[in-house]
């Protein structure tokens, strides 16, 4: 009698368990079986000036303009800056989900660029969990803008940067980015300088309301020194995010002229405490190439 | 004796839930914004369905995050920006066949009904009544149905800006195939 007792409690306790009831809990059993990919971790595909884990889906492409004003402790003169201004426009395109390639051009420095975006981890829960997000970015930059100086050649107009990204979505607010980033110029310009530098790159976001986010990026940089008499300074930004409908509008303050990685880990002269800041904005626009 | 004790117990402990409900995991909802700018469509096709043949109860749930778009950033509007999926994960339906008639549906013909229960979007709770065809085909049970949503009934704002891209009415379109539990 005791086994049938066993047999019966074994019933009683676990029939209502073994399958589910309504919609609503079979639902859940089903989702338990998945893992949720986290999406939005950032608004756009820029912290604000340096890369962010997020990228153009399969068939997706990009536009994005940049532009910085000059600075604003240039006076009435300059109108505070506002008679300058610096662009840089890229098309950016994803022939994948996980993969992005950009090609750009600034006019600092006559610049063109192109980089290569790839994402190793998505931060998801659910059956499979990942607490972070990792993408790898590799990109080159190349000025074209002429000079005098003796024994100069082309590859010495190259600088390459390999960069990881590593992010995560805390909540529905809150993201916070961590970016080792290194750089490597083939020319510099006084024998003190470095042709390695390396930084790391602090960025997050906080959302404000559903369309709007308050965010801030900051780099360090191993090495500041610059030519003759000039120190660099560490890339210090802040800035919104403001999306509409298809396009996201990105404004910021920043001490970083050149609107790339390379050049704004070595070339960032603005400082902050004397008003070295430019007002700036990138704006994104996505277009769907596939049906 | 005691082992036909046991396998009798066994036996109504699960017929007694079984045989009377149907069940899917594979249900389909869709719906279709018209506007004058451009039309949306989204499709679920992992929804969680019950129909219980001999109340006539019928429940759904669907995962808002398993609607996909033809566009990856309208889905993110739509997860991010107007159901705030992360804060509502989910879309229920609760209801019950009006004037429910077993024999009818087990017929084999088309059974035409109406459904009346609650929609719960984004926390909110709507009644919701529909006309719903039924028809068992075997060993299945197809449901179809057609139903109008809005979404200021859900407090779902949608900006000025792309007030003429989001519909005031959406068309929600619900097939499911039911098989036995």
């Amino acid at each position: 009698m005791r086994t049938l007792y066993i047999y019966l409690l074994t019933i009683i306790v676990f029939t209502p368990f073994a399958l589910a009831q309504d919609a609503d809990a079979l639902l859940d059993e089903m989702m338990s079986e998945q893992s949720d990919i986290t999406s939005a971790t950032f608004k756009a595909s820029r912290v604000i000036l340096g890369h962010s884990i997020e990228q153009a889906k399969k068939g997706e492409m990009e536009f994005r303009i940049s532009h910085r004003f000059g600075q604003l402790n240039g006076g009435g003169y300059e109108l505070w800056g506002l008679d300058q201004a610096w662009i840089h426009f890229s098309l950016e395109y994803s022939p994948i989900d996980r993969l992005t390639f950009g090609l750009g051009r600034s006019n600092y420095q006559k610049t063109f660029d192109g980089y290569a975006k790839y994402a190793i981890l998505q931060q998801q829960s659910g059956r499979r969990t990942i607490p972070i997000s990792l993408s790898v970015v590799g990109s080159a930059e190349y000025k074209t803008i002429k000079n005098d100086i003796p024994d100069f050649n082309n590859s010495h107009r190259l600088a390459y940067v390999a960069q990881a990204l590593v992010a995560r979505k805390f909540n529905d607010n809150l993201s916070l980015q961590l970016s080792p980033t290194f750089v490597h110029r083939n020319y510099v310009e006084s024998s003190e300088m470095a042709n390695d530098v390396y930084a790391v790159g602090f960025g997050g976001r906080y959302k404000l309301s559903k369309r709007i986010s308050l965010n801030a990026e900051f780099f360090w940089v191993n090495d500041l020194t610059g030519p003759e008499g000039v120190t660099n300074q560490y890339p210090l930004s802040l800035g919104f995010d403001l999306e509409t409908g298809g396009h996201v509008f990105q404004i910021m303050l920043t001490n970083s002229l050149p609107m790339r990685e390379a050049a704004f880990l070595t070339e960032t002269r603005g400082k902050w405490s004397d008003g070295g800041i430019h007002l700036g904005f990138n704006i994104s626009r996505m277009f769907s190439l596939h049906n | 004796m005691r082992y036909i004790l046991i396998f009798t117990l066994l036996l109504i402990s699960f017929l007694g839930q079984a045989q009377d409900k149907y069940f899917t995991k594979s249900g389909f909802i869709s719906f279709f914004s018209h506007s004058p700018m451009e039309d949306i469509t989204a499709v679920n096709k992992q929804v969680a369905a019950f129909l219980d043949i001999e109340t006539g109860e019928i429940t759904f749930a669907a995962l808002i995050k398993s609607f996909t778009f033809e566009k990856a950033l309208m889905q993110e509007h739509f997860n991010e920006n107007y159901m705030e999926s992360d804060n509502y994960p989910k879309a229920t339906f609760k209801g019950k066949i009006l004037d429910y008639d077993k024999a009818a549906l087990l017929s084999g013909q088309p059974y035409k009904v109406k459904v009346e229960g609650k929609l719960l979007i984004r926390g909110i709770e709507k009644d919701l009544t529909t006309d719903v065809e039924l028809i068992k085909e075997g060993n299945f049970i197809k449901g179809e149905t057609l139903f109008i949503a809005k979404p200021s009934d859900f407090d779902i704002k949608i900006p000025a800006l792309v007030k003429d891209n989001i519909a005031k009415e959406i068309e929600v379109t619900v097939k499911t195939k039911f098989e036995p539990y």
